[in-house]
């Protein structure tokens, strides 16, 4: 039966009046559940362990899907670089099961749950690439959507379909994972998945430059990723967040950081031809050896120094890196409350703020209108994100074109209803 | 190759569209004579061939617009053009369609190097973007071998590859933004010089889409710094399988080479009498591995793969010293396609993907396959992604041998699919592969496929008869059917 297991009490956020629940554990039953709501035309948020509600509009739903016991890899073949996964098998689990072959996910998914109040390590691989999520090395290896092969999936009308492969290279039909990649379950379910996978660098070493300004900062990551030593990871943080980091050697001073990763010899080689690149900036560069920097890797990944009660709103832009810098200046000049850092090399800004009205949305999409980028609302209180759009607005003929893709797998409109609307 | 019944009444009225035409773009972007039109007759796969009702050759987005926008108007087909190199058909053209030919947008519109970034027009080859940046020190990644002709635009629509997808990826994971046409002349922006824009991903939903969603009119690529050194190691091997297992062992001992080459006896020798590049004629199987980087990084890499290649049974290992030799050992594999064409008066090149690991079954299959049709087969293989090339020799002047050359590569490609790969792993579907997409997927599958083409184009004008095997009208995939009343699964648990 499709009975709530565990501990978790299933009711939509900001209620606690239990709602219908299906927890199906196989592609039969997840067909047939979608199938039978669609019949009754009974609306379903989808949840893998349920991380990212925060993410996107309030769903609306009249009862919850739960695809957490989709769960358990059913092919890893190290040497093909392939894995294949239920799509509510935890992050964790695959990631240590890769670790055991010296291999990760190269796209080095973000965990957002501690950003939504859930504890973190919970998220499932479905939600990962559900969101098409991404962390520091963006720019050099791609998000989920680079990384996803294949998937076994039910779309909103009740019918199981598949895309894709186990094998990198093919053009055979349209590219379906790229589009189920940060669909957030409004087109389908999905109910396996199939990932490359990649060598995981022997040697991670970070250069970390202190006291540049933002705009200096800008111009050291734009040198240091147009150069050819392979950075892995280019990111900017102000004085204000160097103080919340564990690391705290960092402390006191803004530290533009730079990730350099693979085998000991290039690493040390390249680490030093960095930073002979880089000491026309005169500032002290420290070295942060294997530990220290996965760390703090680790807290630009998930957005650790933004998660305080002043951090109420968060705005992820994605906008071209060398504009980076001057986006978020323009934005702390508007708003003295903003704390913000960048992130791949310039091209990804964060910005935290107390609550507001419009949750600043005028304000974050005028930044980056210029710039061409797009401005989304990560977090916000669940009536404040009813309001305003969450993702940045589209122009009305594609739009219209979007509507028309999403219509085409969900004609009724039951799978997290509203979520990307 | 059954194509869409032309539509005679659209025919009959080819004069007087040509005036219409004429009438929304300057009048030479409208060719109406058939000698100038029978150059459009076929792209890179010339077994098929066709007249285009008409040709267009664009100039602006304004322009390509115009023409859809008359097309959907009135019901008129298009047949999308880059530099007509696809080996799948997919610019054949359509005898009652209109051939937009996007030769035309030919410039390169921005190099921004602060970005990291190219906007071309869709005509500019893949090589000139290259050509661009190479100045700074930079390059654009991807590199099919037939870059110094093929058209970013087409490179889109193919999602082509090259010979360094396996560490660099694919087209469609190097471009980061779109203008396209749609069908009714609607011009959109999907991405730009960012990344990951929310909202769906149309972007990658476009690239590989082969000409049937809407015809891109401006790209924006990722370029990336040349890389300090790039070495090349030439590996003989005594079997097919030692080399095939000294490749699953080199990824598996974590490294990603630039690219990983495999061709077979045949082909090595084909290469080395066109273009002498010293393989090893005695060798069965030949490996070529690249590394790049910086310079200790690669020096230590040639020598663990070298190590690794010993331990598998290599029979013969160099390592380029130099620059020229590096190039030298590619030159063979970068003409293994003329060199086969120079021992055969014909040859048909396959294109599927398969689990490395199902290489040595597969080249043995290849093998009885071969003598059963009576037709040879070189093998060139980019080892590395599992993307296999087979080029059947065959001469399609002796009666049978094409249709015989077809059927050998259908079964080729099925066994791909047997054994856990794909049709095709950068030519495309075109019309080459269209009717063998029911051995991949099922009716449902290509349901849901179709119905996201009707998103885009739900006339079905957008270069039909390629990629689906069926054509369904978008109002009947539309339609949700409750199973004979029943709903699926009555033995299961409900709400
Ligand atoms: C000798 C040789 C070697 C090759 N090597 C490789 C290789 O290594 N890797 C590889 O991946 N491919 C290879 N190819 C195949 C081919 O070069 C690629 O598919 C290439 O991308 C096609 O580009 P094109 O400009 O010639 O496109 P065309 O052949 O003109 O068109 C290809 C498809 O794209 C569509 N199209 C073209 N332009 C547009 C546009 N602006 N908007 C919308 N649709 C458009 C067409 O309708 C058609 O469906 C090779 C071909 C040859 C002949």
């Amino acid at each position: 039966m499709f009975m709530a297991g565990g501990c978790r009490i299933p009711t939509f956020p900001g209620s606690d009046v239990p709602v219908p629940h299906f927890q199906p554990t196989d592609l039969d039953q997840l067909e047939a559940a979608i199938a039978d709501a669609g019949a009754d035309r009974r609306r379903l948020e989808l949840l893998g362990n349920g991380t990212k509600r925060g993410l996107g509009k309030p769903v609306e739903a009249d009862a919850l899907l739960d695809l957490s016991r989709l769960h358990g890899v059913t092919l890893y073949e190290p040497e093909e670089l392939v894995l294949t996964a239920g799509a509510g098998t935890p992050l964790h689990e695959i990631e240590a099961l890769l670790a055991q072959r010296g291999q990760m996910l190269a796209f080095e998914p973000m965990d957002l749950g501690p950003l939504y109040g859930a504890p973190p390590r919970q998220a499932t691989i479905g939600g990962v690439v559900a969101c098409n999520l991404a962390g520091p090395r963006r720019p050099k290896a791609g998000a989920a959507r680079d990384w996803f092969l294949g998937f076994t999936a039910v779309s909103g009308r009740g019918e199981r379909f598949k895309a894709g492969s186990r094998v990198m290279k093919n053009v055979t039909g349209y590219d379906l994972p790229k589009l189920l990649a940060g669909s957030h379950g409004t087109l389908a379910a999905l109910a396996e998945v199939t990932l490359r996978v990649h060598p995981a660098p022997d040697e991670t070493l970070t250069l970390a430059l202190a006291g540049l300004d933002v705009d200096r900062a800008g111009q050291a990551m734009a040198v240091a990723l147009g150069c050819a030593h392979e950075v892995s990871g280019a990111a900017y943080l102000p004085a204000q967040l160097t103080q919340l980091s564990a690391v705290e050697r960092l402390a006191g001073a803004s530290a533009t950081l730079f990730r350099l990763e693979g085998i000991s010899a290039s690493v040390a080689y390249r680490a030093q031809a960095l930073e002979d690149l880089l000491r026309e900036m005169q500032v002290p560069v420290v070295r942060l050896e294997a530990d220290v920097s996965a760390r703090l890797w680790r807290e630009v990944r998930d957005l650790e120094f933004l998660q305080s009660e002043r951090d109420a709103v968060i705005w992820r832009l994605a906008v071209p890196p060398a504009l980076g810098a001057q986006v978020a200046q323009r934005i702390q000049r508007q708003l003295s409350s903003a704390r913000f850092y960048l992130d791949w090399g310039g091209g990804l800004v964060w910005v935290a703020t107390p609550t507001a009205p419009d949750a600043h949305a005028a304000a974050m999409r005028r930044a980056v209108h210029e710039t061409g980028g797009h401005a989304t609302l990560m977090r916000a209180p669940d009536d404040l994100r009813r309001l305003v759009s969450v993702f940045q607005p589209e122009a009305a003929p594609l739009a219209a074109l979007s509507e028309r893709v999403r219509a085409g797998f969900d004609p009724l409109g039951i799978l997290n209803s509203g979520r990307m609307g | 190759m059954q194509m869409p019944e032309p539509d005679r009444a659209v025919l009959a009225r080819r004069r007087e569209i040509a005036a219409d035409l004429r009438r929304l773009l300057p009048p030479d972007a409208v060719i109406e004579a058939e000698e100038a039109r029978r150059v459009y007759e076929s792209d890179g796969l010339t077994a098929y061939r066709g007249l285009p009702m008409l040709v267009t050759l664009p100039r602006t987005t304004a322009e390509v617009s115009a023409i859809l926008g008359y097309c959907h108007r009135h019901g008129i087909k298009i047949v999308p053009r880059g530099a007509g190199t696809s080996l799948s058909g997919g610019a054949l053209p359509l005898e009652d369609g209109i051939l937009v030919g996007m030769a035309r947008f030919n410039r390169i519109l921005e190099i921004d190097l602060d970005n990291r970034a190219v906007v071309a027009q869709p005509g500019v080859t893949n090589l000139a973007i290259t050509e661009a940046v190479k100045g700074a020190g930079f390059y654009y990644a991807p590199d099919p071998s037939s870059q110094i002709a093929c058209s970013i635009g087409g490179n889109v629509a193919e999602n082509s590859g090259g010979v360094h997808c396996l560490k660099y990826g694919l087209t469609t994971n190097n471009l980061l933004g779109l203008e396209m046409v749609l069908i009714d002349g609607q011009v959109i922006r999907l991405g730009g010089k960012h990344l990951d824009s929310g909202g769906y991903d149309l972007l990658g939903i476009v690239t590989g889409s082969e000409g049937l969603l809407g015809i891109v009119t401006e790209v924006t690529v990722r370029i990336l710094r040349r890389p300090e050194t790039a070495r090349a190691l030439l590996v003989g091997f005594p079997s097919n399988i030692s080399a095939g297992n000294c490749v699953g062992q080199v990824i598996a001992s974590g490294i990603i080479p630039a690219g990983m080459e495999m061709m077979d006896r045949p082909a090595i020798r084909a290469a080395e009498d066109f273009v002498q590049a010293g393989y090893p004629l005695e060798a069965e199987a030949l490996l070529i591995v690249e590394l790049d980087g910086p310079e200790p990084e690669v020096a230590a890499l040639i020598g663990k793969v070298a190590a690794i290649a010993e331990s598998c049974g290599a029979t013969s290992i160099t390592a380029s010293r130099d620059e020229a030799e590096r190039l030298r050992f590619w030159a063979g594999r970068k003409a293994a396609f003329p060199a086969v064409g120079r021992i055969s008066p014909d040859y048909y090149c396959m294109d599927g993907t398969i689990p490395r690991r199902e290489l040595p079954r597969m080249l043995e299959e290849m093998a009885r396959l071969s003598e059963k049709y009576g037709l040879r087969v070189a093998n060139v293989f980019h080892a590395g992604d599992g993307n296999l090339h087979p080029l059947i020799l065959y001469d399609a002047n002796a009666p049978g041998e094409l249709e015989r050359a077809e059927a050998f590569g259908a079964d080729i490609l099925r066994l791909c699919v047997a054994v856990g790969g794909v049709l095709t792993g950068e030519h495309g579907v075109g019309v080459e592969k269209r009717d063998l997409m029911g051995v991949m997927f099922d009716e449902r599958d290509l349901a849901q496929q179709q119905r996201l083409k009707c998103a885009f184009d739900a006339g079905g004008l957008m270069n039909p008869g390629k990629m689906f095997p069926t054509l369904h009208r978008c109002a009947e995939l539309g339609r949700l059917h409750v199973h004979g009343g029943r709903l699926p699964h009555p033995d299961l648990p409900r709400f």
